[in-house]
C-alpha cells in the first residue's frame, strides 16, 4: 500500500464521512461545517472539487450515493434531525466551464425527533428507497415511487428499535434469493440492554419489516455495521464495529412449512473476532468482491482484515496517521508522489504493503549478498513511530460534543 | 495467505497536522482506499483526505507487458485438453512455464535499456523483484513441473545456476579482450568462476591463454587440461546408465585426487586451488565466496563435485547444509533464501505461500499456482470448502488488474477461468467499470452480453440511458432503454419526444424513429411514437389514404394519450380536403372531435370552427364523390 496523493478537503470543520460514488468516479465529503463536498475525478486522475454547499444546520454525519441507475443523487443525514436528498442537475454551460455542477435539495425529511445517525440507499432491485436511523430508535424507510420526481417520498415503513440507532446496513444480495433484509446497530452505552444488533426481513404476505434475529451476544455499543456481498453463498455475512471488529456469519435454518409465514430464523455464528484495535472500533466496512473488510478504531489505526482460502482471517495491513514528520523519507517521498494539491506534499509515505512485504529485511544488505539488489532504498521502508501520548483525546460522545456548537433551532 | 502470524507493520500516513485527529476515517474505492483524518468525539480542524492504493504494480506502465503477453499464455494454457496423455502433457507445460520466464525476461530486458533519469531507482526495485522471481519460477520449473531424475536434475541445477549467475561471461569476455589476457586482475577469478560453474571446456579455454606464456610449466597446465576435458558429464539422452556414469565419476575424481596428493599443482596455488575443488573440498569451495556470491550457487557447485548423481529426495539435505555454511551463525536467513530452501525441500505449499507474503504482487503466485495445478500438484492441497488454493489465488490477481482503467479486460478471462466463484467476482467488478464514453459502455454491454449477464446488462443501458436523458439526448436515451428493455423509461421518453413534437413540430433523432421496428412494442406510448411519426413520413409522400388510415387506427386503438388527440385531429385536417379519403374515415374523425371536445372544453373556438368545417366539407364531397361513382 502506499499513499498515492493527498486531499485538502477543505471543509471548515471535521470530516464525518466520504462517500465514493458507484464507479468510483466521484466522492462526496460531508462535515461539522455543516456543508457537502463533491469532487470529481479528471482525466488526469485528480480529485476536483465540483461543488460545495450548505445542507443542514448541523454536523453532516454521513453521505451516500445513489444507484446511477437513479442518476445523480445524493443523501445526506444531519444532527439537525432531517435527511435530505439531493441532485444534481445538467448545469448553464459557463458553470460546466468553470468545472461547477449545480446541486439541488429534492427533499427534507423531517420525520426524526432526534439527530438522523445513518442514511442508506436500499439495494436498486428495490427501486429507489431510503433508509434513515434516528437517535431515537427509529429505522424508517422512504420511497420514491417515481423516480423521475425527486421531490416525493412516501415514508413506507417506520421499524422502531426501543434503541438509539447508529447505523444501519442493507444486505445487498439480490432480491430473488432472499427477502430484502437490513441490520440495525444501537450505540446505546447501557450494557444491561443485550442485543445492540437487530436484523429485520421483508414479510411479502404482511408487507411489513419483522425482527428475524438479535444478536445476544453483541453487548456494547456498536457505531457501524456492514453486510457482505453474498456472492452466491447460502450464508450472509456481517461485519460490526462495536468495542472490538466482529464477523458473523448468518445462515438461515430451513422453514417449517407451518411457520411459513414468520421472518427466517438463523443460526448465528462468530467467524472472526479481532481486539487488535484494543479500544472502541468506529468504521467497518467491505471491499467490493468481499475479500477484505476495513476496519477503524480509537488506536487511529486503520485496519485491513483478510481470510485465506481457507477463511483463517488475518490481518494484512495497517495504516495510521501520525504527527511525526517521516524523517529521511521525505525526498523520496517527493520523488513517489503525485503531483498532488499544492500544501498537500508532504503526505506521501513509504510503501510498505499491506503484509505483503518487499523481498529483504531491514538488515542493510551483506557483501556479495545478492540481495543487495533487492534491497528497496531505506525510505522506501515503513516506519513506525510511537503514538505520541501527549494528544489523548477528551472522551466525549459525539453527539453531546456536537450540541455545543449546535444552534438551539431544535428545542 | 495463512498463518502471517506477526501483525504487519504500520504504513503511516504523514501529515503535520494529524496530531489533533486520532482517527482515521475511511472509504473503499475501486482500486484504492480514502483515508481521512476524522475524530469520532470531537469536532475540529480542517483535514485532509489520503488516497491510499493497494497494488502498486498495477499502475505500473512497465509490468503492462508482463501482464498483457502473459495473459495469452494463461489462456493456453487453460485450453489445454484433459485427454492428452499426462507424458506429452508434460513437455507442453515446460514448454509454458519458459514461456512465461522468457515473458519476464524480456520485461527486465526493457526495464534496463528505459532505466534512465528519475525513475531508476524505481526501475531498479522493478528488475530486481523480476529476477528473483524468474530465479524461483526456474527453479520451480527444474524440481516440480520438469522433476528431472537423478542425473538430469544436476545439469538442470547448473543451467538454472549459470543462467542467474551470468555476470561470468561479461568478465570473461573482458578479460579475453584485454591486451594480455593472462596478466588480467580478474583473470583467475574468471578461470574459477567457469570451473564453478561446471563450464570446464570455457575454463581450458582461458586456462590455455596462460598455458601459452608459461613455457616451463606448459606439462602442470597440460595436466589441469587433461583433468578438466575427462571430467565426466552425465548425458540425460545417451544410453549410459547413471551407475555406469557414476563409476566413470568415481574414477576421474580419484584421478583428481591423486594429482592432489602428488602435489601435482603445487607450484601454482591457483591451479591448487582449482583441483581442491574439483575434488569437492568444501572449506576450497567455501573460500570462493565472493565469486560465488549466493549460498544456493555454493549448493550446486558442491553437488556437481561431490553428489553428480543427486536424488531430488537428497536435496534438501544440502541445501539446507550449505545455507548454513555459507551464511554463517550470525546472518539469518532473508525470505528469498527461505523460499529457495522451501523449494529444495519440495514443500510447494509453503513456497507459494511465502512468495504471496514476500512480493508485492499477484502476478507470480497466480500464474505459477495455475500452471502447477494443471500439474496435478496441488491436489493435496485441495479443499473441500470455499474456493481452492489456485482459484483464490487467480480471483486476487484478477481483481487487481480489475482496478486498472484498461487491464480490466484481462481480467476478464481470467474470472473464466474459475469455476466457483469467478462469475460473482465478475458480476461484481463489471458493473463498477466506469462508463465514460458511450463506446467503452458498448464494450463492457458485449461482456455481459456474452455471459448471459442479464441483470448487469440491464443496469448498464438503464445507467447510459439516464444519463443521456440527463443530458437531453433524447435519441441515446430511448435506444439505450430499449436495449434495458425498460418498458416504464421508454414510455417517459416517448413522452418526451411528443412533447418535442408538440413545441417544435418537428420530431428529433428520425434514424432511430424510423427503425424501431418490433422494439416499438415495448411500451404502449412507444408504440404510439412509432406509429405517430409512420403517419409523418406517409404524409410527407403524399401517401395521404395510408396516412388518414394509420390516423385513424391510432385513435381507435386507444393507445394514442389523450393530450394529443387535439393534436392529431389538427393533423388531419389537411387531409380531408384531400380526395381519396372516404366518408368512414370522416364520420370516425368526426366521433373523436365531439369526444375531444366534450373532454376539453378549452380547445380554442377558431381550431373547432376550422375542423368542423373541414370534416363538414370533407363530408359533402366524400358524399358527392361517392354518388357519382354509383351512377
Amino acid at each position: 500500500m502506499f499513499v498515492a496523493k493527498s486531499i485538502a478537503a477543505d471543509h471548515k470543520d471535521l470530516i464525518h464521512d466520504v462517500s465514493y460514488d458507484f464507479h468510483g468516479r466521484r466522492m462526496a465529503t460531508c462535515s461539522s461545517d455543516q456543508s457537502v463536498k463533491v469532487w470529481d475525478k479528471g482525466d488526469d486522475g485528480e480529485w476536483h472539487c465540483t461543488a460545495s454547499w450548505k445542507t443542514h444546520s448541523g454536523s453532516v454525519w454521513r453521505v451516500t450515493w445513489a444507484h446511477p441507475e437513479f442518476g445523480q443523487v445524493l443523501a445526506s443525514c444531519s444532527f439537525d434531525r432531517t435527511a435530505a436528498v439531493w441532485e444534481e442537475i445538467v448545469g448553464e454551460s459557463n458553470d460546466k466551464q468553470r468545472g461547477q455542477s449545480h446541486w439541488i435539495k429534492r427533499t427534507t425529511l423531517v420525520d426524526s425527533r432526534t439527530s438522523v445517525t445513518d442514511v442508506k440507499f436500499a439495494p436498486k432491485h428495490m427501486g429507489l428507497m431510503l433508509t434513515t436511523c434516528s437517535a431515537d430508535g427509529v429505522v424508517r424507510i422512504y420511497e420514491a415511487p417515481d423516480v423521475m420526481n425527486l421531490s416525493q417520498w412516501s415514508l413506507q415503513h417506520e421499524i422502531s428499535c426501543k434503541l438509539s440507532c447508529s447505523c444501519i446496513s442493507w444486505n445487498p444480495s439480490s432480491s430473488r434469493a432472499h427477502p430484502p433484509m437490513i441490520a440495525v446497530g444501537s450505540d446505546d452505552s447501557n450494557v444491561t440492554y443485550s442485543g445492540k444488533v437487530q436484523i429485520y426481513e421483508y414479510n411479502e404476505n404482511t408487507r411489513k419489516y419483522a425482527k428475524a434475529e438479535t444478536l445476544m451476544t453483541v453487548t456494547d455499543p456498536v457505531h457501524d455495521i456492514a453486510f457482505a456481498p453474498n456472492l452466491g453463498r447460502s450464508f450472509h455475512v456481517l461485519a460490526i464495529a462495536t468495542k472490538d471488529v466482529r464477523i458473523f456469519k448468518l445462515l438461515p435454518m430451513r422453514r417449517e412449512s407451518a411457520n411459513s409465514s414468520g421472518p427466517t430464523k438463523f443460526e448465528v455464528q462468530v467467524m472472526a473476532q479481532f481486539d487488535s484495535h484494543n479500544s472502541q472500533v468506529w468504521r467497518v466496512s467491505w471491499n467490493i468482491t468481499s475479500t477484505l473488510l476495513a476496519s477503524s478504531g480509537d488506536d487511529g489505526c486503520v485496519r485491513l482484515w483478510k481470510a485465506n482460502y481457507m477463511d483463517n482471517w488475518k490481518c494484512t495491513g495497517i495504516l495510521r496517521g501520525d504527527g511525526s514528520p517521516v524523517n529521511g523519507s521525505s525526498g523520496h517521498a517527493a520523488a513517489l508522489s503525485a503531483v498532488g494539491i499544492p500544501g498537500a506534499a508532504q503526505m506521501v509515505v513509504g510503501a510498505a504493503s499491506a503484509g505483503r512485504y518487499f523481498f529483504p529485511h531491514l538488515d542493510s544488505p551483506r557483501a556479495g549478498s545478492r540481495l543487495a539488489h533487492l534491497l528497496p532504498p531505506p525510505s522506501l521502508i515503513e516506519q513506525i513511530y510511537e503514538p505520541d501520548p501527549s494528544h489523548a483525546p477528551q472522551l466525549r460522545q459525539r453527539h453531546a460534543a456536537n450540541s455545543i456548537i449546535q444552534p438551539a433551532e431544535h428545542d | 495467505m495463512e498463518e502471517v502470524d506477526v501483525e504487519p507493520s504500520p504504513m503511516v500516513i504523514a501529515d503535520l497536522n494529524s496530531f489533533i485527529y486520532r482517527h482515521l476515517g475511511f472509504e473503499w474505492g475501486p482500486g484504492d482506499l480514502l483515508v481521512y483524518e476524522t475524530n469520532y468525539k470531537l469536532s475540529a480542524g480542517s483535514p485532509l483526505v489520503h488516497v491510499v492504493r493497494k497494488d502498486e504494480d498495477i499502475c505500473s506502465p512497465i509490468l503492462r507487458k508482463l501482464f498483457n503477453e502473459s495473459h495469452l499464455i494463461f489462456v493456453g494454457l487453460q485450453k489445454i485438453k484433459e485427454d492428452v496423455p499426462s507424458k506429452n502433457k508434460k513437455s507442453q507445460f515446460v514448454s509454458i512455464s519458459k514461456n512465461y520466464r522468457s515473458v519476464i525476461r524480456a520485461c527486465m530486458e526493457e526495464l534496463q535499456q528505459n532505466a534512465d533519469g528519475s525513475l531508476a531507482s524505481q526501475y531498479g526495485d522493478q528488475v530486481s523483484i523480476l529476477l528473483a522471481i524468474e530465479l524461483i519460477w526456474n527453479l520451480c520449473e527444474v524440481l516440480f513441473i520438469d522433476a528431472a531424475p537423478a542425473g538430469s536434475l544436476l545439469l538442470h541445477l547448473l543451467d538454472w545456476v549459470r543462467l542467474h549467475k551470468s555476470d561470468v561471461d561479461a568478465r570473461a569476455r573482458e578479460v579475453l579482450q584485454s591486451e594480455s589476457p593472462a596478466q588480467h586482475q580478474s583473470y583467475w577469478d574468471v578461470v574459477i568462476s567457469l570451473v564453478l560453474q561446471g563450464r570446464m571446456d570455457e575454463a581450458r579455454q582461458v586456462l590455455s591463454k596462460q598455458a601459452s606464456l608459461r613455457a616451463e610449466s606448459s606439462s602442470v597446465f597440460k595436466r589441469m587440461d587433461v583433468l578438466l576435458q575427462t571430467m565426466p558429464i552425465f548425458n540425460p539422452t545417451g544410453t549410459q546408465t547413471l551407475t555406469e556414469f557414476d563409476v566413470k565419476w568415481r574414477h576421474w575424481h580419484e584421478e583428481c585426487d591423486r594429482c592432489l596428493q602428488d602435489n601435482t599443482f603445487a607450484s601454482n596455488r591457483h591451479l591448487e586451488t582449482i583441483v581442491k575443488i574439483l575434488v569437492g573440498d568444501e572449506d576450497t569451495i567455501l573460500e570462493q565466496k565472493e565469486l560465488l556470491s549466493t549460498w544456493y550457487h555454493f549448493l550446486v557447485t558442491r553437488l556437481l563435485f561431490t553428489h553428480p548423481t543427486i536424488k531430488p529426495p537428497d536435496l534438501h539435505y544440502y541445501a539446507q547444509s550449505s545455507m548454513n555454511m555459507f551464511l554463517g551463525p550470525r546472518a539469518p536467513p532473508e525470505p528469498l533464501d527461505i523460499i529457495l530452501l522451501s523449494a529444495f525441500e519440495f514443500d510447494l505449499h509453503q513456497v507459494i505461500k511465502d512468495c504471496s507474503i514476500a512480493l508485492n504482487n499477484w502476478w507470480f503466485v497466480a500464474h505459477l499456482t495455475d500452471l502447477l495445478d494443471h500439474c496435478k500438484l496441488l491436489q493435496s492441497h485441495n479443499l473441500h470448502f470455499g474456493s481452492n488454493l489456485r482459484e483464490f489465488l487467480v480471483l486476487e490477481y484478477a481483481s487487481g488488474l480489475f482496478t486498472h482503467h484498461s487491464l480490466w479486460q484481462l481480467a476478464v478471462d481470467y474470472f473464466d477461468h474459475c469455476p466457483e466463484f469467478g462469475r460473482v467476482y465478475l458480476e461484481l467488478q463489471i458493473e463498477r467499470i466506469p462508463l465514460d464514453t458511450e463506446r467503452k459502455a458498448i464494450k463492457v454491454l458485449r461482456i455481459c452480453e456474452d455471459r448471459q449477464m442479464s441483470e448487469q446488462v440491464r443496469s448498464i443501458c438503464k445507467i447510459m440511458a439516464k444519463r443521456a436523458l440527463r443530458n437531453n439526448r433524447l435519441g441515446s436515451a430511448l435506444s439505450w432503454s430499449i436495449r434495458a428493455k425498460d418498458a416504464a423509461f421508454a414510455t417517459l421518453i416517448s413522452e418526451r419526444f411528443l412533447q418535442d413534437y408538440c413545441n417544435k413540430g418537428s420530431f428529433t433523432d428520425l434514424d432511430l424513429l424510423d427503425n424501431l421496428g418490433p422494439a416499438m412494442l415495448l411500451s404502449d406510448r412507444l408504440t404510439f411514437l412509432g406509429k405517430y411519426r409512420e403517419f409523418h413520413r406517409l404524409y410527407g409522400e403524399n401517401r395521404f389514404s395510408e396516412a388518414a388510415k394509420l390516423l385513424l387506427s391510432l385513435m381507435t386503438a386507444k393507445i394514442a394519450p389523450r393530450g394529443l388527440w387535439m393534436t392529431l385531429l389538427t393533423d388531419a385536417l389537411p387531409l380531408l380536403e384531400q380526395k381519396e379519403v372516404k366518408t368512414r374515415t370522416t364520420h370516425a374523425l368526426h366521433s373523436h372531435f365531439t369526444v375531444v371536445k366534450k373532454l376539453d372544453e378549452d380547445i380554442e373556438s377558431t381550431k373547432t370552427e376550422l375542423l368542423r368545417l373541414a370534416l363538414a366539407r370533407n363530408l359533402a364531397m366524400a358524399i358527392v364523390k361517392e354518388g357519382t361513382i354509383e351512377t
